[in-house]
């Protein structure tokens, strides 16, 4: 890989734990400042809980990594203060056209309906999202990001872990209640814990481009199969803010990377693609994609979250926004068991609904990867079948698959509480609720996931009395608090007056009833805590 | 749950035979593969139906 340029410079500081005599214990320290450990600390800090945050670089890197950022991951962001800035900067799109040859086969349109405060999705370089995330945890006391502190030891014990860690300085070590290894595909943690990371290595290669230029193509995902500037491959064209373009080339499995990672083959290629304008090269390198994923994510005292946990294929950009719900999934269910709210078996349920993400993104990643790069000549046949038809009928194309785009997974999970009675619209327990336009008692407009607090909550349809909740739950009555003037609240929730639902502190929905129910929401509560028998 | 018909369906098997086979006259092999992809798939959206396809493709498997 090519040497990154740095986008953003930081400074290594001596900090007082490396002059203590012993290890000096910490609640949590989280290995990695990538856009998962950054969300973790910063959800941490918003729930009053501090943490270590240890990186071995001292810079964010420029470089073709993440650049779609999903709606579910913009709301997590826009909980964490950083929502609006990233909207702003990214480039914002919702359109998706897949060609074969010259010829539009698929056109797909991620998010139909208005009153959604997010978009579908966003793209943006990764290293602005770490850069907006860094600096909203510079503004949080209890964060202490800790730059050049590479883990080289992890020692498990009983209720705590011993990290070892050098530092410019020389090293010391460190002990924590709970250690969060978001520290990327390669984790350092998890070497030193011995854990299997079996690999599904894909054999196709693939350049990966980042590339500057001004060009007047619409915002829009275009993915090609068999175009006619590079024959027989697939081609991505993708717009990123600050006029720069990721393509990615399909180059077969016997693409020598060497090779093709020189200008000398890389610029006549994207030359055939872009024709007569100029372009600079940002970044390129040439890939092969793997799949894997630890059996456990949860190690004792040692949770793993991100890449470090599972890996997909980039089709579908199931990477980062799977890393920044894992992390999202595993925070307020970490800071309940810290506050001694909860049980730590609550940690199981983040394996097992971050298990069942990474399964399913695994799944979707793969498929996509075989439906680009077919492995046997018949297999390419029905591929191309599937092309063929997608003009001409309708089913073919559901087969089409260049990528499916990440949305927030529906967990089956133990900690919702079943439904007893039939609820219309999209709202589904164990989904995150959907978002609708409100309006506040002031009459200023509010979208609910911004009204929305960071504890458990119930949304209860006005009909009477303001119900009388169970401590731990915030109460927002719609018709009270806030005024659903257009009717998709109700539509969404499929609600009617008195209906009730219950939000877990991530926003997924763990129970509902068509009528309010002390017991049943006190249950229901228990329940989604890990206290339920 | 519904099962794979495997018992005649067509009054007339000799004519649904032929119909297939006039499909594949005058293609090359190369496009008489590519027709066959594509009938598979409209035929098996047809179906509509995993538990069946899945009985289908056993009993192609194992008569090969």
């Amino acid at each position: 890989m090519a040497e990154r340029k740095s986008v953003y410079q930081f400074g290594y500081r001596r900090s007082a734990d490396q002059d203590s005599k012993s290890p000096v214990r910490r609640p949590v320290v989280i290995v990695g400042a990538g856009p998962v450990g950054l969300t973790a600390a910063i959800d941490l800090a918003q729930r009053g809980i501090a943490s270590i945050i240890l990186d071995d670089a001292d810079r964010i890197g420029e470089g073709s990594r993440a650049i779609c950022f999903s709606k579910r991951s913009l709301e997590i962001m826009d909980r964490l203060g950083v929502g609006e800035r990233l909207v702003e900067k990214g480039v914002t799109w919702k359109v998706g056209k897949v060609f074969l040859g010259e010829h539009q086969v698929y056109l797909f349109d991620l998010l139909p309906e208005a009153g959604h405060k997010m978009p579908a999705f966003i793209n943006l370089q990764q290293y602005y999202l770490e850069g907006y995330l860094v600096e909203r945890a510079a503004e949080l006391p209890l964060i202490d990001l800790r730059w050049r502190n590479r883990v080289s030891a992890v020692e498990r014990h009983e209720d705590f872990v011993r990290l070892t860690i050098e530092t410019p300085e020389g090293e010391y070590k460190l002990d924590t209640d709970w250690c969060l290894a978001c520290d990327g595909a390669r984790s350092k943690v998890r070497d030193c814990l011995g854990l299997k990371f079996e690999r599904h290595t894909f054999e196709e290669r693939f350049l990966i481009a980042d590339v500057k230029m001004s060009a007047d193509y619409p915002t829009e995902r275009w993915f090609w199969f068999d175009p006619p500037f590079h024959s027989g491959q697939s081609a991505l064209l993708h717009r990123q803010p600050d006029n720069v373009w990721r393509i990615d080339l399909q180059l077969g499995p016997d693409a020598n990377p060497e090779e093709e990672k020189k200008p000398e083959r890389v610029l006549p290629r994207l030359k055939r693609m872009l024709g007569e304008r100029q372009f600079e090269l940002e970044w390129v390198s040439v890939y092969r994609f793997n799949c894997a994923r630890l059996k456990k994510f949860v190690h004792g005292r040692v949770i793993f979250a991100g890449d470090s946990a599972h890996q997909v294929s980039p089709f579908g950009a199931r990477g980062a926004n799977s890393g920044i719900q894992d992390a999202e999934n595993l925070v307020w269910k970490l800071a309940l068991v810290i506050n001694a709210e909860a049980p730590e078996s609550l940690l199981e349920s983040y394996d097992l609904e971050r298990g069942q993400a990474a399964d399913e993104n695994i799944g979707h990643s793969t498929r996509s990867t075989d439906f680009i790069a077919p492995r046997t000549k018949q297999e390419r046949v029905l591929r191309n079948a599937v092309l063929q038809l997608a003009p001409h009928a309708p089913f073919a194309r559901g087969m089409v698959n260049s990528g499916r785009l990440s949305v927030a997974s529906e967990y089956d999970s133990p900690l919702s509480t079943g439904d007893e009675e039939v609820f219309a619209g999209s709202a589904k327990l164990g989904l995150p609720v959907p978002d609708a336009p409100l309006e506040d008692r002031e009459g200023r407009h509010r979208f609910l996931l911004q009204a929305l607090g960071a504890d458990f909550e119930l949304l209860y349809v006005k009909n009477g009395a303001r119900p009388n909740v169970p401590e731990g739950i915030r109460l927002t009555v719609i018709g009270e608090d806030l005024f659903d003037r257009e009717g998709l609240f109700m539509q969404r929730f499929g609600a009617t007056p008195g209906s009730a639902f219950l939000l877990r502190p991530d926003h997924h929905l763990c129970a509902r009833m068509r009528r309010y129910d002390g017991n049943r929401i006190r249950n229901a509560l228990a329940r989604a805590k890990g206290l339920a028998k | 749950m519904t099962m794979l018909k495997t018992e005649p369906s067509f009054p007339n098997p000799d004519a649904a035979y032929e119909m297939l086979v006039e499909g594949h006259r005058g293609v090359s092999e190369a496009e008489s593969a590519a027709l066959n992809a594509r009938l598979v798939l409209i035929l098996s959206n047809h179906i509509g139906d995993l538990a069946v396809l899945k009985e289908a493709i056993t009993l192609a498997k194992k008569a090969g």
